[in-house]
């Protein structure tokens, strides 16, 4: 009994910093409609200034002083980002504004890796708090004492804010209808910055306040980033009362599950999540959002039409000019041609999802890295002969979407982005955790090709051929009435409906399509690289392809490949050097400031300024 | 005759590449009240979204009291005295009736009397019953009072009413009509939307007709029973 108590205890104090976290995503969420990747980065950002700033101050006062610091600062830093690239970039694509946030994150990493160093750092004991306290026999922290006092202290403060504030009334009213707020004479500028020095504010606070607990590490940002995407999921996008349940609820379960089926402690977060979702589509005090209530739909999109003849002349020249590239490459051209082929596929998937079906997947990754592991499965425990594994790879994974895809589509938006988010890291976590088959971490290794495939050569062909065929079965199916089918549903569902669509069973079979996409690309990795790893199915992997569609051009027909070309080689090139991730995190900021309809997209647009065509 | 309070001049629109505004231009004069009326799709609402630089214009010039106010944001619109009633409604429906209020306030003009809660709920008797209730427990009339209640409280010198009188209860349009009498007689400047020549005639003194985004008729709403062809022409169904 004492023991479930002081479990229970503990679950309460982590929850206070994921409370802090989540509750600043979903505000900032609920203003600007911007679902920021950055914020795990915030609070990353939050446990090192708070670090440097303990360092400094002396004492209990300097202790709590630096966290207050911690959490100013952290906000003005994301005041700044605010006001320097995402004002940028409101009247952008919905959704577009994510891929400004994914370069904050590389552009934060490095500058942390600057200047903290590499070394985890071990968080300083809070002074006068460092003992426990027996509650029923049992120790427990005196400072998990303290974060379980201060946690609802904040809840409160934020709840007056919120519902009793002239400001906050401005914030929901924003968070409804942001234009009408500010044709009654609303400055919704300093609205938007002042959420985002809030919400960030709130991410420093939880950063610096889990110190004594968790120390900071370059690692922070993702790790907290799934965490709070499920506890916003689980309570409901932009609702406070629902982060604070959710918070609750995680930490607790984590904490049990660490006591007591400490190998599935990840699993169990996401079968909870998926659990909550299937019964509440919308979370558990969320609402459901109406496409378009918020008088924030798009330009209209482009019809799409099949290539003219100079582009089909270039892309036939491009194609030769690849397939010959063995007799006048190198075998590191060879690698980096193979690795670029696959990745333009994985876009390519997910880029036929976002582009014809209006369907955002934070996701993808679940069915590349799927595939890949379908395939390295196949031949570890069933002594599969390659041929059949790359055709079992795509059709494992397209089976797998089909599963996903019919719960997580009786959601839309960015539900139906998070419940895929949410499949995909329960599948990371079952096969990160599940060693006996998947080998968990040390992955599965000496998976190679089929001996007449087994050279650089023959392999990087067969890539060719499988990657640039799927590539074009996607665009084909764009061309083919179901391409037309599913716009309609993406454009104007009611009227897909009333022409006799089932808009329902198209999505789905869209999805599914997509998914066994992606899976031939994993499974083409598995065996071009010898081995897979669950990094494939990270969250990581799923946002390097969102990032790409979007920076390629989600509104034209091959952003998709042309993104993933793009900058599958920009990486390969920045890698070499020190810092990459901030060369790589401002370059990904530049395009978006620069072309925020996408590579393709502003090309487009320029070609028809040269013929004259556009006004 | 003094300046025009609102000057509008060669407007030209586009929702992407289709252009809605052909070059429209009327002025409002001071204590005017100014009917736009015409069919569906004429551009009423068009013009008045561009007046408002919701939907900024791509050629033309709006000028209010003397300034030139094309493409300012429309926040710095709304604080130079334009208030905007929607035609969709657009209250916040998760808000309260006196929440709602409260997003509209803004600091009183000079030389004017600034709208208060009270004053409102007395020219809205219906909404002082509401004022805890949420937006969306509203009835479609109570919320049409509270859109342009909620305008006011930012103490306007002219308001654009787009659609007063649609799709609420003819006993509504009655109270809506003695309101924007009132407003007038208190000095606001109005120009309203309007597809109902009745309620136009019951509130305006000026009509300007639309048709295809261009205007086909600029005149006193006498001068345009003096030529029921117009009438004809542009607006019945």
């Amino acid at each position: 009994m004492g023991l479930i108590l002081a479990q229970l205890l503990t679950g309460l104090a982590n929850a206070g910093a994921l409370f802090m976290v989540a509750s600043g995503l979903s505000l900032i969420f609920g203003v600007t409609r911007i679902v920021n990747f950055a914020h795990g980065s915030f609070y990353m950002l939050g446990a090192y200034v708070g670090w440097s700033a303990m360092q400094v101050l002396p004492g209990a006062l300097g202790f709590w002083g630096a966290i207050l610091v911690a959490g100013v600062i952290v906000g003005l830093v994301g005041a700044a980002v605010e006001m320097l690239i995402l004002r940028r970039v409101y009247a952008a694509p919905e959704l577009f504004q994510l891929v400004a946030t994914f370069g904050v994150i590389l552009v934060v990493q490095d500058l942390a890796l600057m200047i903290w160093g590499p070394t985890d750092l071990l968080g300083p004991r809070a002074p006068g708090l460092t003992g426990v306290v027996r509650v029923m026999g049992e120790p427990v922290p005196q400072y998990d004492l303290a974060l379980i006092a201060i946690t609802p202290g904040v809840a409160l403060a934020l709840w007056y804010l919120i519902a009793k504030t002239r400001v906050g009334i401005l914030v929901r009213a924003a968070t409804q209808d942001r234009e009408m707020v500010g044709a009654l004479g609303v400055n919704q500028s300093w609205l938007f910055t002042g959420t985002f020095f809030l919400g960030c504010a709130l991410a420093g606070l939880g950063g610096a306040l889990q110190l004594p607990k968790g120390g900071a590490d370059l690692l922070m940002d993702f790790t907290i980033l799934a965490q709070v995407f499920v506890v916003v999921v689980i309570g409901g996008m932009g609702s406070l009362p629902g982060a604070l349940i959710a918070s609750v609820l995680i930490s607790v379960i984590n904490v049990f599950g660490v006591a007591y089926l400490p190998q599935s402690t990840l699993v169990l977060t996401y079968v909870v999540m998926v659990a909550v979702l299937i019964w509440w589509p919308f979370g558990l005090l969320g609402r459901a959002e109406v496409a378009g209530e918020l008088g924030q739909v798009g330009a209209p999109e482009e019809p799409v039409r099949p290539a003219g003849w100079p582009v089909r002349a270039g892309v036939a020249a491009a194609l030769v000019l690849l397939a010959t590239l063995p007799a006048w490459g190198g075998g590191f051209a060879l690698v980096l041609a193979t690795d670029i082929l696959i990745f333009c596929l994985f876009a390519a998937s997910l880029h036929f999802l976002l582009g014809q079906g209006g369907l955002v997947s934070f996701g993808h990754a679940a069915f590349y890295g799927g595939g890949a592991y379908v395939a390295a499965l196949l031949v570890r425990h069933a002594d599969t002969p390659m041929e059949l594994a790359l055709i079992l790879a795509p059709l494992g994974a397209g089976l797998g979407a089909l599963i996903v895809g019919w719960v997580a589509l009786r959601a839309s938006g960015v539900y139906f982005a998070m419940l895929t988010l949410a499949f995909a890291q329960l599948l990371w976590s079952l096969v990160y955790q599940w060693g006996d088959v998947t080998g968990g971490d040390d992955g599965i290794v000496g998976i190679w090709p089929a001996d007449w495939a087994s050279g650089g050569a023959a392999f990087f062909w067969l890539t060719l051929v499988l990657c640039v065929g799927g590539i074009l079965v996607l665009r084909h199916a764009a061309h083919a009435p179901f391409g037309y089918a599913l716009r309609a549903s993406r454009d104007a569902p009611l009227r897909a409906e009333a022409t006799g669509l089932d808009t329902r069973r198209i999505r789905l079979v869209a999805f599914a399509f997509a998914g066994a996409m992606a899976g031939l690309a994993g499974g083409l990795f598995t065996f071009s690289k010898g081995s897979v790893f669950p990094n494939e199915l990270e969250i990581a992997r799923s946002f390097d392809a969102l990032i790409v569609v979007f920076l390629g051009g989600v509104k034209t027909l091959s952003g998709g490949w042309v993104g993933g070309g793009v900058f599958k080689s920009a990486e390969d090139l920045l890698t070499r050097f020190d810092y990459w991730r901030l060369a790589l995190g401002l370059l990904i900021i530049a395009v978006v400031i620069a072309a925020p309809e996408g590579i393709v997209g502003t090309l487009k647009r320029l070609a028809r300024r040269q013929g004259g065509e556009d006004r | 005759m003094a300046d025009p309070m609102l000057s509008v001049s060669g407007l030209e629109t586009f929702y992407g590449r289709a252009q809605v505004l052909h070059g429209v231009s009327f002025d409002a004069r001071a204590g005017e009240v100014v009917a736009l009326l015409g069919r569906n799709g004429a551009g009423k609402t068009t013009t008045l979204k561009s007046v408002m630089q919701l939907v900024p214009p791509r050629r033309g010039r709006v000028t209010f009291r003397g300034q030139d106010i094309t493409r300012w944001p429309p926040h710095r619109v709304a604080k130079a005295g334009l208030g905007y009633v929607p035609e969709e409604r657009r209250i916040f429906t998760q808000l309260t009736v006196a929440e709602n209020l409260e997003v509209g306030r803004q600091r009183p003009r000079e030389g004017a009397a600034p709208w208060t809660e009270a004053a409102l709920f007395d020219l809205f008797p219906n909404l002082a019953e509401r004022r805890g209730n949420l937006g969306k427990a509203l009835s479609g009339g109570e919320q049409q009072m509270l859109t342009i209640a909620r305008t006011l409280m930012g103490n306007p010198s002219l308001v654009l009413l787009d659609e007063p009188s649609e799709g609420i209860a003819p006993v509504i349009v009655e109270q809506m009509a003695a309101a924007i009498l009132r407003l007038k007689s208190e000095g606001l400047t109005v120009l309203l939307s309007e597809q109902n020549l009745h309620f136009a005639h019951a509130v305006a003194d000026r009509a300007v007709i639309l048709e295809h985004g261009a205007v086909r008729f600029d005149g006193t709403l006498a001068e345009l029973d003096a030529q029921p062809q117009v009438r004809d022409a542009y607006l019945s169904v």
